[in-house]
């Protein structure tokens, strides 16, 4: 607000008169804001804090409390010892399952979605605009109807309960956005372009390559941003088409935590709570505006 | 839109020597080849697929028995199912208008020139990237009745105060609701962010110009220019609404009392997966999607239908 007091004083007597920064609009607009704000960090607050202390202090203390005693023990617990059924080598293993399933199906869809974005723009061919409405009306029906087709599917190639059935699902559900996403950002490329190109004597893979993936590396950052978070937060598709030896860490956490047998460890359950959150948010807090950009794109009219 | 194309690939073939039309643009049609097999084959296949066996008596495996509307028949009769539906209903009612109704204050908010205005995005945000898995727990762990908030008021002083929504049946839904409000008004703040930012500036300078007030600006031209953008809200969050599995697991588990927070997706997955009755619960999947093209039918019609004939 002091830069608008500042160029309206500029300008003379002329206009409103300034605006204080302390009038009380401002103090109602930014405390309601601010109260917004601190219901929105209280869990990621008492995540952390719970996580570090030891389950003598959570018994007795309050859990938006800092700790007294700051321990790291809860983390090295919910890493390596915490237990899901007679398993106990902690998180560490789903966090390994995750990253093996996010890497290759990361790749995988972003392959596959922006051949589909570039095919469908500079390559139209009888009913290639019909796949895409198919596409997208798919986006929105609930996954509980595909599911046990994609089981068949998946148990005819032999692929059902592997690593590589569950990164073909991801590959599946992820078309329907990220084709969406490419297909807008590569009908903003001139056509000229892919027209000079073609004169050139460049061809299908030729223009792909050399110029439609140089010229989109932003959107390609954005599908990136999109599939790492999407894909590491699944749950229901882990649960669905892997065995549990492959289970990804948000299936792993949950069993660990809702787990029935034995003494709670709350603080234990924190740290692990937000070992799994912590891939995502440093996605999301290193990403920026690119984060926004990426969840805008189901939103934007196709 | 394909006949044009089609135009103009005849015109560059017929220039070059003639060939067969189904090698005309071969590359992308091989490249499309994901595209179309899961736009044929998974989303209207397997659709299909699933409708059909609805109407058959498949336990451990699909098989072709077909029993009429039994499986129907059954599942309307199910409390569980019953109660999933009702659940839903609720929990999405109050779900879309929480969110809605949040996310466009939190928006006119961050929409009246502040600073920090990243900061404060930042801060709402994050909560979106997180899964509902890692919601579910934080917020089962704040609204634990012995540690979290009713714990922590008890120890204050007020010993007979009660905050336990997560154990009893009667309140379970709004457990839920705080957690998934927290995960998702950041979303809809922003969507709403981008529609108030593209409503042109022009508009506000006229409402000034004519001397109407600020908060009657919003609702009588803001809002009614933003329809769009509601629509689209709407639909998105509610076909999330229909999906809503992970949060219940997480929080609940579909309790307490045995099914006081049972959602349908839960029901799908216990008869698909768990209690090997696959008629029941593609009977079960078949009725979520037939409420997804309630929602889903209606808004295609207004989007796409209106352009063809205007």
């Amino acid at each position: 607000m002091a830069d608008i007091s500042m160029s309206s004083a500029m300008t003379g007597p002329r206009g409103a008169r300034p605006k204080r920064a302390l009038s009380p609009r401002n103090i109602m607009l930014y405390g309601i804001l601010i109260v917004v704000c601190l219901y929105y960090l209280l869990p990621l607050w008492v995540m952390v804090m719970t996580s570090l202390k030891g389950m003598p202090e959570v018994r007795m203390g309050n859990i938006f409390a800092p700790p007294v005693e700051i321990t790291f023990q809860p983390w090295v617990k919910a890493w390596s010892e915490a237990c899901t059924g007679l398993n106990c080598d902690g998180l560490s293993r789903g966090f390994w399952n995750s990253v093996i399933i996010t890497v290759p199906s990361v790749i995988l869809s972003i392959a596959i979605a922006s051949v589909n974005g570039y095919a469908l723009i500079n390559w139209k061919f009888k009913g290639s605009d019909i796949f895409f409405t198919i596409l997208i009306f798919g986006s929105f029906i609930p996954y509980q109807i595909m599911l046990y087709p994609i089981v068949i599917l998946l148990r005819e190639a032999g692929l059902y309960g592997s690593l590589w059935g569950l990164v073909i699902v991801h590959s599946i559900f992820g078309m329907p956005i990220l084709t969406l996403l490419f297909r807008n950002y590569f009908s903003s490329i001139p056509e000229e372009l892919f027209k000079a190109a073609r004169v050139d004597g460049a061809g299908f893979w030729g223009i792909y390559f050399r110029i439609m993936l140089p010229m989109s590396l932003p959107i390609f950052v954005v599908a990136l941003i999109l599939q790492v978070t999407g894909i590491w937060n699944d749950f229901l598709f882990g649960v669905v088409y892997t065995k549990p030896a492959y289970y990804p860490m948000t299936v792993q956490l949950n069993n660990i935590v809702n787990s029935v047998q034995g003494v709670k460890e709350y603080n234990v359950n924190m740290a692990a709570t937000l070992l799994t959150g912590l891939v995502p948010l440093i996605v999301y807090f290193v990403s920026g505006k690119l984060f926004v950009r990426g969840i805008a794109a189901g939103a934007v009219k196709g | 839109m394909s006949a044009s194309s089609e135009a103009d690939a005849i015109r560059t073939a017929s220039a070059a020597r003639p060939r067969p039309r189904w090698t005309r643009n071969i590359s992308a049609k091989i490249a499309a080849i994901p595209m179309i097999a899961t736009a044929l084959v998974v989303f209207v296949g397997g659709t299909i697929w699933t409708v059909v066996y609805s109407f058959t008596d498949s336990k451990l495996l699909p098989r072709l028995r077909w029993v009429g509307l039994d499986q129907y028949e059954r599942l309307w009769s199910q409390n569980r199912w019953l109660v999933s539906i009702e659940n839903l209903m609720f929990y999405g009612v109050m779900s879309l208008v929480f969110t809605i109704a949040m996310g466009f204050l939190l928006a006119v908010l961050m929409d009246q020139k502040i600073r920090f205005e990243d900061t404060f995005r930042t801060i709402m945000l994050y909560p979106f990237a997180l899964s509902f898995i890692v919601t579910g727990l934080v917020w089962q762990w704040i609204l634990n009745p012995q540690f979290g908030i009713e714990g922590v008021v008890r120890d204050l002083g007020w010993t007979s105060f009660s905050f336990d929504p997560l154990n009893n049946p009667q309140t379970v839904l709004y457990g839920l609701l705080i957690a998934g409000l927290w995960q998702g008004t950041g979303f809809v703040m922003c969507l709403m962010l981008a529609g108030l930012r593209g409503i042109d500036e022009d508009i506000w300078k006229a409402a000034r110009v004519d001397g109407i007030p600020t908060w009657k600006t919003y609702l009588v031209v803001v809002i009614p220019m933003m329809r769009p953008v509601f629509i689209t809200t709407l639909v998105i969050v509610a076909s999330g609404i229909i999906r809503l599995y992970d949060l219940v697991v997480a929080m609940t588990s579909g309790g307490p009392g045995g099914n006081a927070s049972q959602v349908p997706a839960m029901y799908v997955y216990d008869y698909m997966f768990q209690a090997q009755n696959l008629g029941q619960g593609f009977a079960a999947s078949t009725m979520m999607l037939l409420s997804v093209l309630i929602v889903l039918i209606p808004w295609a019609y207004l989007e796409f239908g209106g352009k063809k004939h205007g």
